[in-house]
């Protein structure tokens, strides 16, 4: 059916300022990111009076930006990959047995997804603290204790959405793999997984660009160290002023390995989410 | 599920097992176990990230915790209920600031909430059909949701600058609609402006979510609906929405729960302290905990927090899923 022209150029309009919103930030970043500081600093141009590139090598001497990305990178990444894995495991247990306390463990893992990251952080910072003080680990400002915390929004997630995406995995397929002499986790390994590949992938991703965007546990979770770019990314704005070109070039240095990645990866994405949001 | 591993059993019998025991009795132990098993380093990292630290929480929260204790928490002197009762108590000032804090979130989730899902359902309603361009429009549209957030509320906060900033540029220097230059991140304003930030970065995951719904809907339906002669307005009443109410009733529900508990753009948009008009809940606790020590307060009003987001989740919950039972009769 074709669609009548008031529709048409309803939806051109709308779609024309939906764009316009959404790209608008975009377009601050990338054209302010190219302007000298004097042009930053004074009235917003639309259009830069003059292109530079000086802003782009000056985030990385303004700020230690290199290390605070690799703390970034270091701790996305493994709290990405501890949460996946140990969701696998967890999910396929929940997807193809019955057991005692199934409900229980679904039912808490789904609820603690709904509760704000605030009411961990107090609770995680005197454990940290104490236990600091009582043996000598220093949990509090390391990495290792940013990652334990990102499991407390990675891990709940990944299991939840992998449920779902093993139970889609037609049982059929892992019985066949037992019956050909595979043990359970020959099964969960040579088959499910294999078929579930988009699943992972999309949940990894989220996990990954979650932790990746994290503030809260990472302002207070952190010392001058260990600081992620969550936190390190405050650092352009000094006492006197702040260096807007700098940080709209390294806001866009940030953002584009991820926004690339999800890009590349948002149909995996797109089908994991949904296939978890509704069913 | 009855069949699921017994063809394993006889080879996988571990070694140590007894003889004389019938063939499939390690089989058995093996299959009860095995969930658990399975289920074990979730549990323990479960066990460490959540329950360990709820139950901290609950007990802190009787706690007289302040920043003298924070070293030794142990010692610190038992509260009763005091913590409680002073968040409560809303004639005095940290009663009152909560308060006011709670209905500035609960305003602030239900505008966010209801523009995220018009903008989100709109937009995938009409993109539902295939036209030119709708692959990239479609990726453009993720682009909020993909940015990491910090980057970019700090931009939002660039472009909210009274002297230098877009909104003021346009909205004063080029349509000439404000007098002078105004104030968006601190003051009334600032509500405006989390609400615009806050819409800008949630709308995309209701799009997302409806415009998967809508793949679901059968074609077939549309097209009985045309020939029976109705118009776009009725098909979109009589399918399209009613479709979609079982998505709508888990996406509504996601997205109060984020943004009720958003730190993170508040945090980055106002920093700790934010102004009264836009002071939410999780900004509010952090800033009486982190900022003016207090942990026993603090934990106590995260505790009152948690208390009205299941009550809140459970009554929707219990009825959204009446209005299913209904629909389905």
């Amino acid at each position: 059916m074709a669609a009548p022209r008031s529709f048409v150029w309803s939806r051109r309009i709308f779609l024309t300022l939906l764009t316009g919103f959404v790209l608008l930030p975009v377009y601050v970043m990338l054209s302010s990111s190219l302007k000298p500081l004097e042009d930053v600093s004074g009235e917003f141009r639309w259009v830069p009076s003059g292109l530079t590139i000086r802003p782009y090598i000056d985030i990385w001497s303004t700020v230690p930006l290199a290390k605070y990305f690799v703390n970034s990178l270091i701790v996305a990444g493994a709290a990405t990959v501890l949460s996946v894995v140990i969701a696998i495991f967890a999910a396929y247990g929940v997807s193809r047995y019955r057991f005692r306390g199934k409900r229980l463990f679904t039912v808490t893992v789904l609820s603690t997804q709904m509760f704000p990251g605030i009411l961990f952080l107090l609770p995680l910072f005197l454990i940290y603290v104490n236990i600091g003080n009582a043996t000598g680990i220093a949990l509090f400002g390391s990495r290792i204790g940013l990652i334990l915390t990102y499991l407390t929004f990675s891990l709940p997630f990944s299991i939840w959405m992998l449920i779902g995406y093993f139970e889609s995995v037609p049982r059929d397929l892992d019985e066949a793999a037992m019956v050909d002499g595979n043990g359970p986790l020959g099964a969960l390994f040579r088959v499910v997984v294999p078929a579930a590949v988009p699943g992972i992938v999309a949940v990894a991703v989220y996990a990954f660009m979650t932790a990746w965007g994290e503030v809260l546990f990472a302002s207070v979770m952190t010392n001058d160290t260990t600081r992620t770019l969550a936190v390190g990314l405050q650092g352009y704005a000094t006492q006197n002023d702040v260096y807007w070109n700098q940080v709209m070039a390294a806001s866009l240095v940030v953002s584009v390995p991820v926004v690339a990645g999800f890009l590349l990866l948002q149909r995996y994405l797109v089908a994991g989410l949904t296939a978890g949001a509704v069913k | 599920m009855t069949v699921t591993a017994q063809p394993a059993v006889g080879k996988e019998a571990p070694p140590g097992a007894p003889a004389p025991a019938p063939r499939r009795r390690p089989g058995r132990v093996r299959r009860i176990a095995l969930p658990y098993l399975l289920l074990l380093p979730a549990l323990l990292l479960e066990l460490l990230v959540h329950l360990v630290p709820m139950v901290i929480g609950i007990v802190m929260s009787f706690k007289e915790l302040t920043q003298f204790y924070i070293r030794d928490w142990g010692a610190a002197p038992w509260a009763g209920f005091d913590n409680y009762s002073l968040s409560v108590d809303f004639d005095a000032p940290i009663g009152k600031a909560l308060l006011h804090s709670f209905f500035v979130t609960c305003a602030f989730t239900v505008l966010s909430v209801g523009l995220c899902w018009l903008l989100g359902t709109t937009a995938a309603v009409y993109m539902q059909e295939n036209f030119r361009g709708r692959g990239f429009l479609r990726a453009v549209f993720l682009v909020p949701y993909a940015l990491p957030v910090y980057a970019a509320v700090i931009t939002w906060a660039f472009m909210f600058q009274r002297d230098n900033g877009l909104v003021n540029h346009v909205l004063h220097d080029q349509l000439g609609l404000t007098d002078s230059p105004s104030f968006w991140l601190i003051g009334d304003n600032s509500f405006v402006a989390l609400l615009v930030v806050s819409v800008w970065k949630g709308w995309p995951f209701a799009f997302l979510i409806v415009m998967a719904g809508l793949q679901n809907i059968p074609k077939e339906l549309y097209e009985a609906a045309a020939i029976d002669g109705a118009g776009m307005i009725q098909q979109l009443r009589r399918i399209t929405m009613p479709s979609l109410r079982p998505v709508n009733q888990v996406l509504v529900l996601v997205l109060f729960l984020w943004t009720f508990n958003d730190f993170n753009t508040p945090y980055v948009l106002f920093g700790k302290a934010a102004p009264e008009a836009a002071d939410l809940i999780s900004i509010h606790i952090y800033q009486s905990s982190f900022v003016t020590w207090n942990f026993g307060t603090g934990s106590a009003m995260s505790v009152l927090l948690l208390l009205f987001l299941l009550v809140v989740t459970g009554v929707y919950l219990i009825l959204t899923s009446r209005g299913r039972r209904g629909a389905d009769a």
